[in-house]
């Protein structure tokens, strides 16, 4: 436990971390973990942070260590996608036992590790610890070791149990197993001046293939990315990068920053989402390259790119401007995704009411308050019924966020759109821009909105013709059961029973016996002529939607 | 006749199996005004909760104590004192339920004693009824937590009643198996009304998770059967008790109430049923209604119809106990061979699982065996999509977890009408595959050295 707490405070110190920079020495330590409220809100432990960051190593095999709740209950929800390697996807959990916990989970971890070799001979196997064996003192560095010079194969210790903090704090746990025990061990077989690394990346749905043929187009080479469709030779080479671009938010910032201290690797922060935003990452990526040593058409060749996408991604988002004229969004998201989003969703003419900031670091705060001015609408954390009271007032016209809270704007009858880790569309890059669009631009203007904010024909308020004939079925026939019913009627019985007034079934013969299709007929045709007329009156829903439509 | 075997990996792969304190708040879920709440650290409920929501497309409320490394060293009184305190402040729960974790556990925190501390030190929680079962992570599984739950719903707030006093004659208990679905829940409450019977269903997931929208928004489940209609259980006629793993709960309200119980095991297949409408004509005294006359009709006309397609089918089965019981007794009443049958946790039923061999193990053993075998049809929860589509033969997504389809909390297995359902899914599912993969070629028959061969063999 000792060498993790080490970790842990490393990682709290990260001196690039802006927030961690204007604190005081002792208030570093305690690091930006908030107390966990019991009984408030939860989000995922640090098991789930490393497993989160390292899972998208495509040839490896990921092992946890701990009783079936921390794998059993999570396995297969996160989507990244892999161009090869499928090993990744497979499960694989010691699902210790009572009687482990009562005599050490360490054989039963060694022999799984050999069954893995044995069975799928991957190139490396990933441990994770978790909360009850390290309660019971499992050394899993110690057993990765042991099994590591037993099998010849790297066994890396990933000590993540999910107590010691938030998933923020796994992902971080997670780099420094990568720091420690991969990245720096292999070399590759060559290496060019146009070599980067992406950091903080997973691929998911498959975004970073969005990004990938611009690099390929301008020059540039990804030597890794961690961890998105990664695979363990290439993480174990990234220590020859010339330069690397951390992707999401601060979660590896850690991997950047050691690894510019030990190789001397420039990083920069950048994002690939929204159109600007897409640009300037390239070109900072080529302006790295170039002053480490790249020849200087590279920048030309980004240049050229990036006007020529620009270009094309503009002119595609111009034809939602006027469909998102006065709309307004609600963002609930953290981290990075705060500002990288509000840009992109601004380009498009989007109103934003509100971004929350749980997650986002001053830095973020920064960026957002430039992006969005002195309205700049942050919310520190918003209650579900908050965000449900928003979306009913209709201060906002569309909810993003992540999939958890997706029912509160849904339950609202209000537009949602996933933009977390479990969303199935890639909005990355000048392409993934453009689907974003094309997704809100969906959501927004679907017909089912109309539909479904009506009110149900009987909870219409007093008057109504449907409220009566419902209060008359209640005093006349107590259960519900139908009066007898005469020959004519027999076939529809069922369907009208509730409505005494006009039987509408006999209504629908009548109108098609006759053929009458103009009002005036129809009435006299079926002596609905009262009920037809506090119908309109009521402004009854005849044809709601096309009447909707229409009135657009 | 089943013979039982336990998979001998150390290391398990593709899990069939969830935890069982993830099974205890599922049960909660059912109860009207409740916020289920995990003792254990922030990671078990946030993946508890993300697998519920990714199955029934709900929102799902479930609390976390947030152990820290300090307070599972230490102890976790205060987090649980804190968690109740908030979630009453926050939410004001008709009733609070706590299932210990792995990591509870291994510290051996002993929370009845921290709730009679938690109750003396806060009076004004006085009528916040809070129910703990112990659910250790690393014993048993999802339907073992279910079961202990529900079991220990009825020992704290059922109201004993003197088992000579009168009942109340048009009233029944239900208590559901976790294997059955909202959809199913709904069925069987008709098929009660329409015996004119009153059920009260515990824990009745159909109300919180059918997937209504609500006037307001609640933090709290937003239906279920409520507190006081629990309490009252021990004035009906019968409890009925559906799957083995509810015989504990049936027996411990007969024990408090002297309700009589009977207990099906299943509730899928012809003659289950006819037992079931039995019974209930019986207990009620109304004739068995004309309606499910004709669906029985329907439902005999169905296997007729589809025993063609699912007749000699080799099943792989990956569910839990009672499921895995439920659906491979109507297959091999239809004619299909359990062929592969996998299980995560043990129970009585599994000796009758009409297989030669019941597994306790993972998807990857079922994949094994499936392939082994030669099985031509795959049913397990989602996860067994891969080892489908490894072995390139159909798939039938039952239990839980399902998040790669809509519709899971509707989906029916019991009753007449439920199980001509699943048939009609099960057979155009064969139907679908055998047209998309097994018709005939001019290489189908081939001359080899041994004369004429078929190649692949052709299914059915
Ligand atoms: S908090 Fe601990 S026991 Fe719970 S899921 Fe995370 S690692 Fe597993």
């Amino acid at each position: 436990m000792t060498s993790l707490s080490a970790t842990i405070q490393d990682v709290f110190n990260e001196a690039d971390c802006a927030k961690n920079a204007n604190k005081s020495e002792a208030a570093r330590k305690k690091g930006c973990t908030k107390q966990l409220q019991p009984g408030g809100a939860a989000g995922g432990c640090a098991f789930d942070g490393a497993k989160i960051a390292l899972q998208p190593f495509t040839d490896v095999a990921h092992l946890v260590h701990g009783p079936i709740a921390c794998e059993g209950n999570s396995w297969d929800n996160r989507g990244s996608a892999s161009s090869g390697p499928d090993l990744w996807r497979r499960s694989f959990t010691t699902d210790m036992h009572e009687i482990d916990v009562v005599f050490g989970g360490e054989k039963r971890l060694y022999k799984a590790i050999k069954e893995i070799i044995e069975k799928y001979d991957p190139p490396a196997i990933f441990v994770y610890q978790t909360c009850v064996p390290a309660m019971i003192g499992d050394d899993i560095n110690a057993v990765c070791k042991i099994a590591a010079a037993k099998f010849g194969k790297s066994v890396i210790p990933v000590n993540s149990p999910g107590f010691v903090g938030s998933k923020n704090l796994g992902n971080k746990l997670a780099g420094e197993a990568l720091l420690e025990y991969v990245i720096g061990t292999q070399e590759p077989d060559r290496t060019t001046p146009y070599d980067i690394n992406l950091i903080g990346e997973y691929n998911l749905s498959g975004e970073l293939w969005q990004i990938k043929p611009l690099l390929d187009e301008i020059g540039i080479r990804i030597l890794s990315c961690i961890s998105g469709d990664g695979k363990y030779r290439e993480v174990a080479c990234s220590h020859r990068a010339r330069a690397a671009m951390m992707v999401c938010s601060k979660a590896m910032i850690n991997v950047a920053s050691k690894m510019r201290e030990r190789y001397g690797i420039p990083f920069f922060e950048g994002s690939f989402y929204g159109i600007q935003d897409t640009s300037e990452a390239l070109r900072k990526i080529a302006r790295m390259l170039i002053e480490r040593g790249a020849p200087p058409q590279l920048m030309e060749r980004t240049e050229a790119a990036v006007a020529r996408e620009e270009a094309k991604a503009w002119a595609a988002i111009e034809r939602f401007k006027t469909r998102f004229v006065g709309k307004k969004v609600l963002l609930v998201t953290g981290g990075v995704k705060s500002w990288s989003v509000v840009a992109a969703l601004q380009e498009a003419g989007l109103e934003i009411v509100g971004t929350s900031v749980k997650k986002s670091t001053s830095e973020d705060r920064e960026r957002i308050q430039k992006l969005m001015g002195h309205d700049a609408h942050m919310i520190e954390d918003l209650t579900p019924r908050e965000m449900y009271k928003m979306l009913k007032e209709a201060e906002a016209d569309i909810m993003l966020s992540g999939g958890k809270s997706q029912f509160v704007a849904l339950k609202a009858a209000m537009p949602w759109l996933d933009i977390n880790q479990e969303r199935c569309h890639a909005y990355m890059g000048y392409v993934g821009i453009v689907k974003l669009m094309e997704e809100i631009d969906k959501a927004l203007n679907n017909p089912i909105w109309d539909q479904l904010r009506m009110p149900a024909p009987w909870d219409n308020a007093e008057g109504n013709w449907q409220a009566k004939a419902l209060a008359q079925v209640d005093v006349s026939a107590p259960g519900g059961a139908p009066n007898s019913v005469g020959a004519e009627k027999a076939p529809h019985a069922k369907r009208t029973r509730s409505c005494k007034t006009v039987e509408l079934s006999i209504i629908e013969d009548r109108v098609s016996a006759h053929g009458s299709t103009a009002v005036g007929t129809m009435a006299q045709d079926t002596d609905a002529s009262a009920a037809s007329k506090r119908a309109s009156e009521n402004k009854m829903p005849a044809q709601p939607v096309s009447a909707l439509q229409a009135a657009e | 006749m089943a013979i039982v075997t336990c998979s001998k990996k150390a290391c398990t792969i593709n899990p069939l199996k969830m935890s069982q304190p993830i099974g205890g708040s599922f049960a909660f879920l059912g109860l009207r005004g409740a916020m289920p709440l995990l003792h254990g650290s922030q990671g078990c409920t946030s993946f508890g909760l993300t697998l519920f929501v990714r199955h029934f497309k709900e929102a799902v409320p479930l609390q976390t104590t947030a152990m820290s490394e300090v307070s599972t060293v230490l102890g976790g009184y205060e987090n649980v004192e804190q968690a109740i305190l908030n979630i009453y402040k926050r939410v004001k729960p008709e009733i609070i339920g706590i299932n210990s974790t792995g990591v509870t556990e291994t510290k051996g925190d002993d929370v009845e004693a921290f709730i009679r501390l938690i109750r003396q030190n806060h009076p004004h929680l006085e009528n916040v009824p809070f129910v703990y079962v112990s659910t250790p992570d690393f014993k048993d599984a999802f339907q073992d937590g279910w079961e202990k739950t529900v079991a220990r719903l009825v020992e704290v707030l059922v109201d004993p009643v003197d088992p000579a006093a009168p009942r109340d004659c048009s009233r029944v208990n239900v208590l559901p198996g976790c294997h059955l679905t909202p959809g199913d829940l709904d069925e069987l409450r008709t098929i009660f009304e329409d015996f004119g019977l009153r059920p009260s269903f515990l824990p009745d997931i159909a109300g919180s998770l059918d997937g209504h929208i609500p006037e307001e928004f609640t933090p709290t489940t937003i239906g279920g059967i409520g507190v006081d209609e629990i309490a009252s259980m021990g004035q009906a006629v019968w409890t009925i008790a559906i799957g083995t793993q509810m015989r504990r709960a049936a027996e411990a309200m007969q024990a408090k109430t002297g309700t009589p119980f009977r207990l099906f095991e299943r509730l899928c297949g012809l003659v289950p049923n006819d037992e079931f409408m039995t019974f209930l004509s019986e207990i009620s005294g109304e004739p068995v209604p004309t309606k499910y006359r004709r669906q029985r009709g329907q439902l005999a006309d169905a296997m007729l119809d589809a025993h063609f397609h699912i007749g000699g089918r080799k099943l792989a089965i990956g569910a839990e106990p009672d499921l895995l019981f439920d659906i491979s007794s109507m297959l091999y009443e239809m004619g299909a061979q359990v062929t592969a049958a996998v299980t995560t946790t043990a129970s009585p039923v599994l000796e009758r699982v009409k297989a030669q061999e019941v597994v306790i193990g993972d998807l990857e053993d079922l994949e094994e065996l499936a392939k082994a075998r030669d099985c031509n049809l795959l049913i397990s929860h989602s996860h067994g999509r891969q080892a489908a589509a490894r072995l390139d033969i159909p798939f039938y997504r039952a239990g839980f977890p399902m998040f790669d389809r809509l519709g899971a909390g509707h989906q029916m297995s019991v009753s007449y009408r439920g199980t001509r359902e699943l048939i009609f899914d099960l057979a155009n599912l064969i139907i679908a595959d055998r047209e998309a993969n097994h018709q005939p070629t001019p290489a189908t028959w081939q001359i080899t050295g041994a004369g004429l061969h078929v190649v692949p063999p052709q299914l059915n």
